[in-house]
């Protein structure tokens, strides 16, 4: 649960980073934090690393925080504080300025080619994200199923989210995944 | 989930009033200082299970009026193009909007604060039980359905590419390549994103001659 200080700070740097690279939401550098906790640094095991990002999302609040539980799985509360202003700093800067310079130019060709041109890539990565963290479920048929159920029902009905999850919750409780 | 006081004591300070105000008449409500910029993304932040960003809409622009339905949607398409997480965005141009820089980080720890305390100490809880069969067994349950929630959340989505200015064709491929190098070849987010995005700007950008 504790890292040398120069590892803290290449986790820093790597935040820093990825923080600049989330566009369409922090969720979509879940694969790259993968490749790097897990797979590079093998600071986390693939479990660790899906529920991190359950735990989170199972907590009200915005998703982001889930970058603060990889931390503090990674090295306590020195880990958390690491990841989370890591991620923090750079778009919270960038986010201030451009709402301000936004309001000059909101409909030139420049901006709107950026949002245009992000759009399917951002999508893209929202789909990769989600078959990488199913990669714990799809050992086994009940969690396959129980997927396949929470793309069906956020698909076809209004119900909120929290209820899934706590479905999810019951449901792995009674081993049926 | 119960109505606390804060939020009758903001609706009854306004005029009942419809849909939009009366032309010159009352100024539409604003939060009176920071602070209640602070408390108000507090509350809406701890209702926010598996995502906050509908709770957002119904508390800022429904229920407290802080804004109109067509602000909110242009401060979030921004809060979705730019990097970061697009909740966390969106509230600090609300704050920002209000107050000024001091108003950003008031919205900001608002949203973030006590959220983190809770789910810090939900992790470390599950450090200690997390040999418990029970809690195991919840957690590989609710593992299965946030890959479900992130997975429908793509699938929505992949129907805006309907509408894109790159035409249906090109924007599909775009996304089923990113789908390819990230997810079966595990390309750095780094490298897609460097690749990628500046083809995707320039086809956008031809595509949009005026």
């Amino acid at each position: 649960m504790s890292l040398p200080a120069s590892d803290l700070l290449g986790l820093f740097g790597h935040f820093l980073v990825l923080s600049l690279l989330a566009v369409g939401g922090g969720i979509t550098t879940a694969p790259d934090m993968h490749r790097y906790l897990v797979l590079e640094r093998g600071w986390l095991s693939d479990a660790q690393f899906t529920t991190s990002i359950a735990l989170a999302q199972a907590a009200p609040g915005p998703n982001i925080l889930f970058v603060a539980v990889l931390g503090w799985n990674v090295a306590g509360a020195a880990g958390a504080a690491t990841t989370m202003l890591g991620m923090l700093l750079p778009s919270t800067t960038l986010a201030l300025w451009a709402t301000r310079w936004r309001h000059q130019r909101r409909d030139t060709r420049g901006v709107r080619a950026f949002t245009e041109g992000m759009t399917p890539i951002t999508v893209g990565l929202l789909l990769a994200t989600g078959w990488i963290l199913s990669e714990p479920s799809r050992h086994d048929l009940g969690a396959v199923a129980m997927v396949l159920l929470t793309v069906g029902v956020m698909l076809k009905t209004r119900l909120s989210p929290m209820w899934m999850v706590a479905a999810g919750a019951v449901v792995g409780m009674a081993g049926w995944v | 989930m119960p109505v606390p006081e804060v939020a009758q004591d903001a609706a009854s300070a306004a005029p009942p009033h419809p849909e939009s105000p009366a032309p010159g008449g009352t100024p539409p409500p604003r939060p009176a200082s920071p602070a209640e910029l602070f408390w108000a993304f507090t509350r809406l932040a701890l209702q926010g299970f598996g995502g906050v960003l509908p709770v957002a809409q119904r508390e800022l622009v429904e229920r407290r009026r802080w804004l109109a339905k067509q602000e909110f949607v242009e401060l979030l398409s921004v809060a979705q193009v730019l990097p970061g997480p697009n909740i966390v965005n969106l509230s600090l141009m609300i704050g920002d909007r209000f107050f000024g820089a001091r108003g950003a980080f008031a919205s900001l720890a608002g949203m973030l604060a006590a959220p983190l305390i809770v789910v810090l100490a939900a992790a470390a809880v599950y450090a200690e039980l997390a040999r418990h069969p029970l809690v195991a067994g919840a957690l590989r349950g609710m593992g299965a359905v946030a890959a479900g929630l992130i997975l429908a959340t793509g699938i929505k989505l992949v129907g805006t590419l309907k509408q894109s200015a790159l035409g249906r064709e090109l924007a599909f491929g775009l996304a089923a390549l990113t789908v390819l190098l990230v997810a079966v070849l595990h390309w750095p987010l780094l490298w897609v994103l460097g690749c990628l995005g500046p083809l995707a700007m320039v086809l956008a950008w031809r595509r949009s001659k005026p």
